[in-house]
């Protein structure tokens, strides 16, 4: 039987990139992912899983890195916002964002774009993403309208290529 | 904000949870899901002094019907049984009331043992499991017991667990010749409940012969509203009765008030609820 431990080391992959580092148990992978690897994508605002503003994939499931140890990610694929485009070659979810005007201050951006990238690959169709997975966020500058806007015109460029 | 310090361990068995379970007691806390219990150790309402984490130990999830029980491995997430076609095969309910909880992203974390143990007098599943008569299997080294809901959920955040037992899993019975249905009213989808109802009806030649039905959301732990059950005995299930039924529930209710919703305000929505449920089974009897 292991000891409770206060520190441990731990491997994952994050963004393609394999990554090892001791970490404090207590530490949140929110914390984790802006703190100790300078990830600043993955915004926080509630910290207590409201907000969905922290939503990053483990394993290709959405889930809140604010309610997550960074232990528990031990060994698994985290995906955050930085892995899906950069600055001139955008993801072709955050190019329909872009131009459906899909974010206006871009706080609630980064999680709003994992959740949906999630989502696709699990399979949603455009109308459960906007309804389901959209309830999952808040967006303070309210622009949920352009947001499904985005969503069902990713979906139309998915669709035809 | 983050957690206060804490000794973690991620056990790879039971055998091992339990063991420090018999060990910490009352220092320790499971963790399951996580999506009730780190928001409490984020806003340091949770200060537990040793976690254990149970996520990494094969053969805790799992959805099988034994006999005449829907059993759901303690482990078992939100998303799975939301999914799962032989919970939407065998207790629809159960599939509808699950996809009420949360978020998406907070669903592919939730487990069923831990939402149960949580005890939340919003949640969904304390309610399913009330309807229904169900129970959960808790383990200790000392054992085994299995533990009807009513003795099981106590009251806000507090079930009859003994520090040194896990629960394993939860048993939903699968009566033959009911129906259940699950319905509630949220200010925004995924929210809490401000109100619920989980309702089941056994229907013979047209006529009702017996009804099961609980309020969730609306005190301390799921209410039995059994006077409305009494009345519906032997009667046909037409709008008359319908209409009847939702005044006995308003009436028999006593429902907390707080910031959200007044008591007032909750009975109402209980006595929509009624309407609706009940309206469909009469329907679908039909
Ligand atoms: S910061 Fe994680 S949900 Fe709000
Ligand atoms: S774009 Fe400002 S919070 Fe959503």
């Amino acid at each position: 039987m292991n000891a409770p431990q206060t520190v441990m080391a731990i491997n994952l992959v994050v963004n393609g990139v394999q990554v090892a580092r001791e970490v404090e148990v207590r530490t949140l992978l929110s914390t984790f992912l802006r703190d100790d690897l300078g990830l600043t994508g993955t915004h926080v605002a509630c910290e207590h899983g409201v907000c969905g503003s922290c939503t990053i994939l483990v394993d290709s499931q959405s889930v809140r890195s604010c309610l997550l140890l960074a232990v528990q990610v031990d060994g698994t694929n985290v995906e955050t916002v930085e892995g899906l485009g950069s600055l001139g070659s955008l993801s072709p979810l955050q190019d329909a964002m872009w131009r459906e005007h899909g974010l206006q201050c871009g706080f609630c951006t980064p999680g709003i774009l994992m959740s949906i990238e999630g989502e696709v690959r699990s399979g949603a169709s455009a109308e459960a993403i906007c309804d389901e997975v959209l309830s999952g966020h808040l967006c303070r500058c309210t622009g949920y309208q352009n947001i499904r806007t985005a969503i069902h015109a990713y979906f139309a460029t998915k669709d035809e290529s | 904000m983050r957690p206060g310090a804490f000794r973690y361990v991620s056990a790879i068995s039971l055998d091992e949870v339990l063991q420090n379970l018999s060990e910490f007691g009352d220092e320790s806390t499971l963790l399951a899901g996580g999506q009730s219990l780190i928001p409490l150790m984020n806003l340091r309402l949770a200060r537990p002094e040793v976690l254990i984490d149970l996520n990494r130990i094969p053969g805790l999830a799992g959805i099988d019907i034994v006999g005449d029980e829907l059993r759901i491995g303690a482990m078992t997430r939100a998303v799975d049984v939301v999914t799962n076609s032989t919970v939407a095969g065998s207790l629809p309910a159960l599939s509808r009331a699950t996809a009420f909880i949360g978020h998406p992203q907070i669903r592919n974390r939730t487990t069923i043992g831990g939402n149960i143990s949580h005890a939340d007098p919003s949640s969904e599943l304390p309610g399913v499991l009330a309807a229904l008569e169900g129970s959960v299997t808790l383990r200790s080294i000392r054992g085994e017991r299995i533990v009807g809901w009513n003795d099981f959920i106590v009251s806000t955040f507090t079930n009859s667990r003994e520090p040194d037992e896990m629960v394993v899993d939860v048993r939903f019975p699968l009566r033959t010749g009911w129906t259940f249905a699950y319905d509630e009213v949220a200010p925004r989808h995924g929210d809490y409940p401000l109100a619920g109802i989980c309702a089941g009806v056994q229907i013979v030649d047209g006529v009702v012969r017996e009804m099961r039905i609980v309020a969730v959301g609306v005190s301390d732990r799921p209410v039995v509203l059994s006077e409305v059950a009494q009345a519906s005995v032997g009667r046909e299930l037409d709008e008359t009765l319908i209409k009847e039924l939702s005044k006995i529930g308003r009436e028999e209710l006593h429902a907390n008030g707080d910031a959200h919703a007044s008591s007032e305000y909750r009975k109402w929505l209980i006595g929509t609820l009624i309407t609706r449920i009940l309206g469909n089974f009469a329907l679908e009897s039909r």
